[in-house]
């Protein structure tokens, strides 16, 4: 039944590896930015609060493949912009990675912001107290802390990324899931053993993701 | 722990898949749509222009929709006792296997693969993969020509196999979910050529509001038999199916429809291919 994976023809590990390099350089970039995000959402200055508080409604409300096939097709192919670049390969790669970021770090914005509001008042007025500028207070004092109270909802929203970068196969990025569809393209006769390979594929990325992160969760925890 | 957890989901996935094709085996006979009620069901493409497509009022217009309404006709049902299904092409043969459509004509390439879980009546048409092209660009002539060229396709399809594989190896190729996304590349010239079957890159340029922008180029990449699938050993449907497609030729309204649904591109259709018994 699973004979297909015997012929050589097709590259499951290569395909799973470049879903995890989607993941992983997506994970880095949507926490950079989304920590970002949060920063503008708690900011004094009303400028930045309502640029963040825009971007994270109107990304988070749009449907993933469009923000990918607009990346593909509006920066990638109408405006030229291709991030470095050279083929369709690469561009598509480095758009997919750009799309992820712009849509995961609203979910990444929301969580360090929740994480925030964990830190009491008096934390914070303390430091004020104390002279320190807004950036030290949100840096030096409450993002330590809430960073700590959230590993356990970021480990949810890896999860859910990990699962999304199939949707990169839509501007043809041959990760797992362009892999998929070559195989149901092929291997019609063996559907079911085809969805079966992928399925356990992805738990074998995410379960060791949610068990390990669920223990870094438990263990850094601020007790309070 | 991990371990055991995932290989307890790997086979609750297989215990799923088993039973899923086992229910296909059984409980195909009774309820396919021919029999009660005088309805036929018929597995048709709803989003390719050209081949099949529903309309924004709710019709069906198509070189597989003419071809199967011909049929049903031969087969004793009016076109309107034809009900309709959308049959993704990863859905065909189990639509098939599971009896929820009688036969399918949704651009069927023939193939051994297909033939292990249906059988095919025909082929009705003899279609080649081919590239659309920007109307004024000549530059493509032959398959060696395409190795310095931007090219589209849809992500893992045969046609995006076989540039990679064996015509143009060294070809850019940028895959999309489907033909439209490809065509906006086309138009911006981002990209130089789409390729696929020449019958679904006619539909596509046939179009109106596409019409005069782009065009075929011609080369004969590969063979793609188009034929009806049915329940794998329905002989006797097989052959009527057979003999209406044989009639269809033989009478002109094969011709004819062809014409309409492909002519607007400068498809240049070859003969009806012969069916085989």
């Amino acid at each position: 039944m699973f004979d297909f994976l015997d012929s050589g023809q097709y590259d499951l590990l290569g395909a799973f590896w470049v879903t995890v390099q989607l993941t992983l350089y997506s994970a880095v970039g949507s926490l950079i930015w989304g920590t970002l995000l949060a920063g503008m959402r708690v900011s004094p200055v009303p400028l930045l609060r309502t640029f963040g508080t825009g971007y994270v409604n109107v990304v988070r409300n749009t449907p993933l493949t469009l923000v990918l096939v607009g990346c593909s097709l509006g920066l990638g192919q109408t405006l030229q912009f291709t991030l470095g670049g050279q083929d369709f390969k690469s561009i598509g790669f480095r758009l997919a990675v750009l799309g992820l970021v712009a849509y995961t770090s609203t979910f990444v914005c929301e969580s360090i912001r929740s994480g925030i509001n964990t830190v009491p008042v008096g934390q914070a007025e303390a430091a004020r107290a104390l002279g320190l500028s807004f950036r030290q207070v949100l840096t030096l004092i409450v993002l330590p802390q809430a960073f700590r109270s959230v590993v356990a909802p970021l480990a949810n929203v890896l999860i859910a990324l990990t699962k999304n970068t199939t949707v990169a196969a839509a501007i043809g990025v041959a990760e797992a899931a362009a892999l998929m569809k070559k195989m149901i393209e092929n291997e019609s006769s063996a559907l079911f053993a085809v969805f079966a390979v992928f399925a356990f594929g992805f738990i074998v990325l995410t379960l060791p993701t949610g068990l390990l992160l669920g223990w870094v969760s438990k263990r850094v925890a601020v007790k309070r | 722990m991990k371990l055991q957890k995932a290989s307890a989901a790997a086979a609750t996935a297989l215990v799923i898949a088993l039973t899923a094709t086992a229910c296909g085996g059984d409980s195909g006979d009774d309820s396919s749509g021919g029999d009660g009620g005088g309805k036929i069901t018929i597995g048709i493409k709803f989003d390719q222009p050209g081949i099949g497509l529903q309309k924004p009022d709710g019709t069906y217009a198509g070189f597989d929709v003419d071809v199967a309404t011909y049929v049903a006709k031969e087969l004793g049902y009016d076109a309107k006792n034809i009900v309709w299904k959308k049959a993704p092409s990863a859905e065909r043969e189990n639509l098939i296997a599971n009896g929820d459509v009688k036969l399918v004509a949704a651009s069927y390439t023939i193939n051994d693969e297909r033939k292990k879980k249906v059988d095919f009546a025909g082929p009705y048409l003899l279609a080649h993969q081919d590239l659309l092209v920007r109307a004024d660009d000549g530059s493509i002539t032959k398959a060696e020509d395409l190795n310095s060229k931007k090219l589209c396709s849809v992500t893992g399809s045969t046609s995006a196999q076989n540039i990679h594989d064996t015509l143009a190896p060294k070809a850019d190729l940028q895959e999309y979910a489907g033909y439209s996304e490809c065509l906006t590349g086309l138009e911006n010239k981002a990209v130089d050529a789409l390729t696929t079957d020449d019958s679904i890159l006619a539909g596509y340029a046939a179009q109106p509001e596409l019409k005069g922008k782009f065009k075929l180029v011609g080369l004969k990449l590969s063979d793609e038999p188009y034929g009806i699938g049915l329940k794998k050993g329905d002989t006797e449907l097989k052959t009527k199916v057979n003999d209406a497609l044989k009639k269809m030729v033989s009478d002109g309204s094969w011709e004819k429809a062809v014409k309409a649904n492909f002519g607007p591109a400068g498809y240049k259709n070859e003969p009806a291919p012969q069916i085989a018994d």
